[in-house]
């Protein structure tokens, strides 16, 4: 297994370099370290053959899957893919859900950066009640804003359309957004600010060229934070994006595929459907693991 | 240089604070004043009924039943997601530990803490779809494998002894991941020379845990505690995509409830939303009871 083999290549690492593998003192622990290591593989297999049987599957035909749960596939059937990517529109599904990740991953951005930088750094009237309105919105469970919520979207003409999508996961971003950006501005120095203030440099112009940048690692975090909670939302589409399914976004698409697995019994479709929405997010999180893990996990240790 | 704040002040602040108004404030205040009134759907007539819809749900047993089942989530979700990710945490960051070599990880740490994450970037939607396979009585990974060594193959979801726990075990694989991280990045900014010192004093790996480790991790604990507490009364996405609440209302809970009265087969948004302000209390006092059962004296290393 990869798993065993791989040398610690980060984070621990960092330990291990200071410490000089001793060969004979290794052996008095391998009792211990064989106990560890059972446990820590037993927890990585459940989490990796679930998945690994998804992908397997995918490949698999409706006999053979049924057939044998285990079995590997007799040939590499990617028409199970094309079936799910057209037929099931896998394929426009995933697009729209890019088209209003990156609408409201931007809104969220913008918004939240600007309203957690004047928390931060100015004083005014209002400021205590205008942060806790926008914090408060952290304790509130998504349910008990449904109901109106439909109708706020519906009277505002925005039912069933990317707009309202996109403005209503800004919205629902802020609370946390707001909150961890502004306690990320405040630990930045105030003295760049107050020297760019009185060489004449402008308001707006500070924020832009000296505190954006400044701000670069807890932007990232953040954003990769709201980027997974908007791409996997799925209630608030499933209430403000009902109807007209060529404008659903991926979630929509895979429960809808579901469904439609139940009837015609097309598992090698539903298992392409679930690998192909799962592949791309889990390249990206290998990828930049250590950005994504921060990120997540960030905001919970503040 | 202070007469220009106002216009950037204003600039970014109203613009979040209208979107955050109009879509997270104003339906969190409607939901309160519908849950007095008897509004049935998408007429306009809505009339105040006072606190009948919450004298309703003190009969209504669908309601309890769906509370029971929040309370076992509440009761095994963050004790078992926190004991293992301790447990795992420990493992990653100092089951290794030899003779004078200090406290170490064990082999492979960074590859187990990316393959334990995985769920963590996955939607919740396609965790479902997935287990829902993986737990399928036929064709499923489950009963595929306990076939394979002899065993009988129970029909797990669609049997109303076992779906409700099937998937809170789900919802323990995906959260144990997170907190695995979450407690390792906690462990990792505990100074080394501490357990240097207890390791000198010959202190076993068990009390180092109970004595060292986890009184200087409390804080995260406490978080994750609230966390996932809040999470044990949601659960909607699992159940709803893995059973819908049944067989037979089995695995049922307050947030698949409030959404199948309001746009279900019903559109009761009244009493949907008296649901809603019911859970939004016991969100409320669950946060406030862990925070208040987890008090402790911080520690604080200088």
């Amino acid at each position: 297994m990869t798993i065993l083999d791989k040398p610690a290549s980060e984070g621990a690492a960092a330990d291990e370099r200071r410490v000089p593998r001793d060969r004979a003192l290794r052996g008095e622990s391998g009792a211990a370290n064989v106990f560890s290591h059972g446990f820590l593989l037993l927890w990585g297999l459940l989490t990796v053959l679930p998945l690994l049987w998804m992908f397997i599957s995918s490949f698999k035909s409706d006999v053979e899957i049924l057939a044998d749960p285990w079995g590997l596939p007799g040939a590499l059937r990617f028409e199970n893919w094309a079936r799910a990517w057209t037929e099931a529109h896998i394929g426009r599904y995933f697009l729209n859900s890019a088209i209003v990740v990156a609408g409201s991953l931007t809104l969220t951005m913008l918004l939240g950066a600007a309203a957690a930088y004047v928390f931060a750094r100015y004083e005014f009237r209002g400021r205590q009640i205008a942060y806790y309105l926008f914090v408060g919105g952290m304790m509130f469970p998504v349910f008990l804003a449904l109901v109106p919520l439909f109708f706020v979207v519906r009277n505002a003409g925005l039912f069933g359309t990317w707009t309202g999508l996109i403005l209503v996961y800004a919205a629902y971003s802020l609370p946390f957004t707001v909150f961890f950006l502004t306690a990320f501005f405040r630990t930045l120095p105030t003295t760049v600010a107050e020297a760019a203030l009185i060489d004449g440099c402008g308001h707006f112009r500070l924020f832009f060229r000296v505190m954006l940048p400044m701000a670069r690692p807890g932007m990232i975090s953040i954003a990769i934070f709201n980027f997974l909670s908007q791409w996997n939302q799925f209630i608030l589409p499933q209430v403000l994006m009902q109807g007209d399914d060529s404008k659903w976004v991926l979630a929509q698409g895979l429960t809808a595929l579901a469904v439609s697995q139940g009837y015609q019994g097309d598992y090698s479709g539903l298992f392409a459907g679930l690998t192909i929405a799962t592949l791309p997010v889990l390249v990206v999180y290998v990828i930049f693991q250590r950005q994504v893990q921060s990120g997540l996990t960030a905001g919970q240790l503040k | 240089m202070r007469h220009g704040k106002y216009p950037l002040i204003v600039t970014f602040l109203v613009p979040p604070l209208l979107l955050y108004l109009v879509f997270v404030v104003s339906p969190y205040l409607q939901a309160f004043q519908i849950s007095t009134t008897d509004w049935l759907g998408y007429s306009a007539e809505a009339d105040p009924v006072g606190l009948a819809n919450f004298e309703a749900l003190l009969h209504d047993g669908r309601v309890w039943n769906a509370l029971k089942n929040n309370a076992w989530l509440l009761a095994v979700v963050p004790v078992l997601t926190i004991g293992l990710g301790l447990f795992f945490a420990t493992m990653l960051n100092m089951g290794g530990r030899k003779g004078r070599a200090g406290v170490t990880g064990v082999r492979g740490t960074a590859v187990y803490r990316m393959v334990y994450f995985f769920p963590q970037v996955l939607s919740v939607v396609i965790i479902a779809l997935l287990w829902k396979e993986v737990y399928h009585p036929n064709s499923g990974l489950l009963n595929g494998t306990l076939r394979a060594v002899g065993l009988p193959a129970p029909t797990w979801l669609g049997d109303p002894r076992t779906a409700f726990w099937c998937v809170l075990a789900v919802m323990v694989w995906a959260n144990v991941g997170f907190y695995v991280v979450l407690f390792g990045a906690a462990m990792s900014a505990i100074p080394r020379d501490i357990y240097e010192a207890v390791l000198l004093d010959g202190a076993s790996r068990w009390t180092t845990l109970r004595r060292v480790t986890i009184p200087l991790l409390w804080d995260t604990v406490q978080v994750a505690w609230i966390y996932l507490a809040i999470a044990a009364l949601d659960g909607f996405i699992l159940i709803q995509q893995m059973t819908n609440g049944g067989p037979n209302f089995s695995s049922d809970v307050i947030g698949l409830r409030m959404y199948e009265t309001a746009f279900g087969s019903e559109s009761k948004f009244g009493y949907a939303s008296a649901i809603g302000v019911v859970l939004f209390f016991l969100t409320l006092s669950v946060a406030v009871l862990a925070l208040r059962a987890a008090r402790r004296d911080r520690i604080e290393y200088s």
